[in-house]
C-alpha cells in the first residue's frame, strides 16, 4: 500500500514538514543563548496542559498552548532575574508539569496509557484535521516571526546587554521567544512528542552550525535539515513502524553525525595534503597571523 | 556653557551589602575624550555601567544629554569588554556589525542599502572591510574588539562609551582602534572610556578620572608615566594576548 493512500497519512506528512521548518527556525535562537533545553522544561510543563485539555474535554492542543506559554513565560522571568535559585525553580516547574499531566490524563478517564504515549512520543496516526489547521496557522505565525524579526532576536540573543543599551526592547524580545518556544512545542507534540520537540529545535542547528560561516547562512540550513528529517522520518516510520517522534530524531542525530565525520575526514586530508606541500619546501598557510607581539624593549 | 553630554551628581551603587561607588560626580561635555582610570575592583566599569543603566543606582542622579529619563539610546554606542563568550552558533562580522542598527531602524524593518552602507563604513573604519563575510569566531581577540567598535560606530552615536577597548589587545589592533577613534572625535565625538592603560589612545584624551575605593581620586590630565614605563623606549605590552599561529615568521 502506498504510503500517501490514507488521508492520516497526508495530515502527518504535512504537520510533519511544517514543524521541521518551524522548530529549528525558533530553536537557533535559544541555542544562540544556550538555552538548548529549554524546549524539554516547556514540553514537560504543556503536558499538564495536555491534562487540563482532556479533564475538561475540549481540545488538549489549546490547553497546552496556554499553560506551556505561562510556564515559558515564569521560566523566562527567572531567567532574567539570573539568580542562583533559578535553577531549582526550574527544576519544580519541570518536574510539577509532568507530574501533574500524568495525574490529569489518569483522572482524565482517557482511556489508556497508550494515549498519554502518543503525546510523549509523537504518533503518525493521531494528527486530526483540525489539529493540522492548528499546527499550519500556528507553524506559519511562529516562522513569520523569527524569520521577519531575525535582526532583532539575533541582535537580542547574540549580546543581551548591548542590545538593552542600543535601545531595543530586550524583554518584550526575551518573552515573545519564551511564548514562541510554548506555540512551537505545542504544535509538535503531536508529530514528535512532548519529549523529542526540543531535539528537533536544536539537532538541525547543532548540524547547521558545523558548516555554516554565518546566523542567516546557519538558519537556513537548519531549516533544510529539519524539513528532511521530519519529511524522512515519516515515511521510514510508516515503512518499519516505529515511534514518529523518536524517528525522526534519530534521524536527525544521524545527520548530525554523518556531518560530523565528513568534516573530521575532510579535515585530515587537507592537513595531510598541507603538510606534503610544506615539506616541498612551500610556506604553509597562513591563518590570519596578526605579528607577534615581541618587541618588548627597544633599546 | 551648553549643556553636558553625561552629568553624574552623587552616583551611590552598591550590590546586595557591599557598596561599590560612593557618591561620585562626573561631567562630560561635548567633543571630550574622557579616559576612566583605576585599579581592578575600583569601580571604574561599575561607574560607566550605571550610565548605560545596567546597573541601578542606589542613590543620586545621572542624566544624558540633559535627559533624567534618556530614553534616545541611538545616540550612544557602547563598546563592551569582550564579545559574548559565543554559544557556537556562528555568526559573521557583518552581521554582528549589522546588529547595532537594529534598534535605530525599527525591529520591524529589514535591512535596507542604507544599512548595508553604514556597516561597510564602519568596517572601514577599524580596517576590517575585507572581513565582513567571515565567522567572528575566526577572528583574533583584537580584530574581534574592532569589531564590537565597528558595531558601536555603525548607528553614528554622538557619544562612545567604551569599557577596556584595549585589554588583552594585539599593537596592530590597538593602532586601528586609536585611528578609528580618532576620525570619531574629529568628526565632533564624545567618547568616555574605561581603561587599564592607555597605549597609543592616550594623544586623544582630553581629560582623566582615577576611581579609587569607589570614589575619584584625580581628575584632570593625564597622570605622567611612572618607573620603568617612563623610559623613552619603553612599550608597554602584555605577551599575554592570544595570538596566532606563527606563519608570517616562521616562514
Amino acid at each position: 500500500m502506498s504510503i500517501f493512500a490514507n488521508e492520516f497519512m497526508i495530515r502527518a506528512f504535512v504537520g510533519a514538514v511544517v514543524i521541521g521548518l518551524t522548530a529549528p527556525a525558533l530553536g537557533i535562537y535559544l541555542v544562540q543563548r544556550r538555552m538548548s533545553l529549554i524546549g524539554d522544561g516547556v514540553g514537560h510543563v504543556a503536558l499538564t496542559g495536555v491534562g487540563v485539555g482532556l479533564l475538561l474535554n475540549t481540545s488538549p492542543v489549546w490547553t497546552a498552548v496556554v499553560v506551556s506559554a505561562v510556564g515559558a513565560v515564569a521560566i523566562e522571568l527567572i531567567r532574567e532575574r539570573g539568580r542562583t535559585s533559578g535553577d531549582l525553580a526550574l527544576a519544580l516547574l519541570f518536574y510539577g508539569g509532568i507530574a501533574g499531566g500524568v495525574m490529569l490524563v489518569g483522572l482524565s478517564g482517557s482511556r489508556s496509557n497508550a494515549n498519554l504515549m502518543t503525546y510523549l512520543f509523537g504518533s503518525l496516526a493521531t494528527t486530526s484535521r483540525s489539529d493540522l489547521v492548528l499546527i499550519l496557522v500556528l507553524g506559519a505565525v511562529v516562522l513569520g516571526l523569527a524569520i521577519g524579526l531575525r535582526p532583532a532576536l539575533f541582535a537580542a540573543s547574540h549580546d543581551e546587554e548591548y542590545a538593552r543599551v542600543s535601545g531595543l526592547p530586550v524583554r518584550a524580545l526575551n518573552l515573545l521567544v519564551a511564548v514562541m518556544t510554548a506555540v512551537t512545542v505545542t504544535i509538535s507534540m503531536r508529530a514528535v512528542g512532548l519529549l523529542l520537540v526540543s531535539a528537533l529545535m536544536v539537532v538541525p542547528v547543532a548540524t547547521a552550525q558545523q558548516v555554516a560561516r554565518g546566523f542567516l547562512a546557519t538558519m537556513g540550513l537548519a531549516m533544510v535539515v529539519g524539513v528532511a528529517a521530519a519529511g524522512s522520518g515519516v515515511w521510514l516510520a510508516w515503512e518499519i513502524d516505529t515511534a514518529l517522534g523518536a524517528t525522526i530524531v534519530v534521524l536527525a542525530i544521524a545527520g548530525f553525525l554523518a556531518v560530523a565525520v565528513a568534516l573530521a575526514a575532510l579535515r585530515a586530508v587537507r592537513r595531510r595534503t598541507a603538510l606534503r606541500v610544506s615539506r616541498l619546501g612551500q610556506a604553509p598557510a597562513r591563518a590570519d597571523a596578526e605579528p607577534h607581539e615581541v618587541v618588548l624593549e627597544r633599546r | 556653557m551648553s549643556t553636558p553630554i553625561v552629568e553624574v551628581s552623587n552616583a551611590v551603587v552598591g550590590y546586595d551589602d557591599k557598596i561599590v561607588l560612593r557618591g561620585v560626580s562626573l561631567s562630560v561635555q561635548r567633543g571630550d575624550v574622557v579616559a576612566i582610570l583605576g585599579a581592578n575592583g575600583s569601580g571604574k566599569s561599575t561607574l560607566v555601567r550605571s550610565i548605560l543603566r545596567l546597573v541601578p543606582l542606589s542613590a543620586g542622579e545621572i542624566t544624558l544629554f540633559g535627559d533624567k529619563r534618556f530614553k534616545k539610546w541611538q545616540r550612544i554606542g557602547y563598546v563592551p569588554q569582550r564579545i559574548g563568550a559565543g554559544s557556537g552558533v556562528p555568526a559573521t562580522v557583518a552581521e554582528v556589525v549589522g546588529s547595532g542598527l537594529v534598534a535605530r531602524r525599527g525591529i520591524f524593518r529589514p535591512p535596507g542599502a542604507a544599512d548595508r552602507a553604514a556597516v561597510t563604513t564602519a568596517l572601514h573604519a577599524v580596517g576590517l572591510a575585507d572581513r565582513a563575510g567571515d565567522p567572528v569566531s575566526s577572528l583574533s581577540g583584537g580584530q574581534q574588539q574592532r569589531t564590537l567598535i565597528a558595531r558601536a560606530l555603525a548607528g553614528r552615536p554622538e557619544l562612545l562609551v567604551l569599557d577596556e577597548p584595549t585589554a588583552g589587545v594585539d599593537a596592530a589592533s590597538q593602532a586601528a582602534f586609536a585611528g578609528a577613534l580618532t576620525e570619531f572625535v574629529a568628526g565632533g565625538g564624545t567618547v568616555l572610556l574605561v581603561a587599564h592603560e592607555l597605549g597609543p589612545l592616550q594623544p586623544l584624551i582630553t581629560r582623566c578620572v582615577v576611581v579609587h575605593h569607589g570614589e575619584i581620586a584625580h581628575e584632570g590630565s593625564v597622570p605622567a608615566p611612572a618607573g620603568h614605563h617612563a623610559d623613552p623606549g619603553h612599550d608597554h605590552v602584555h605577551p599575554h594576548a592570544p595570538h596566532d599561529a606563527p606563519g608570517m615568521w616562521g616562514a
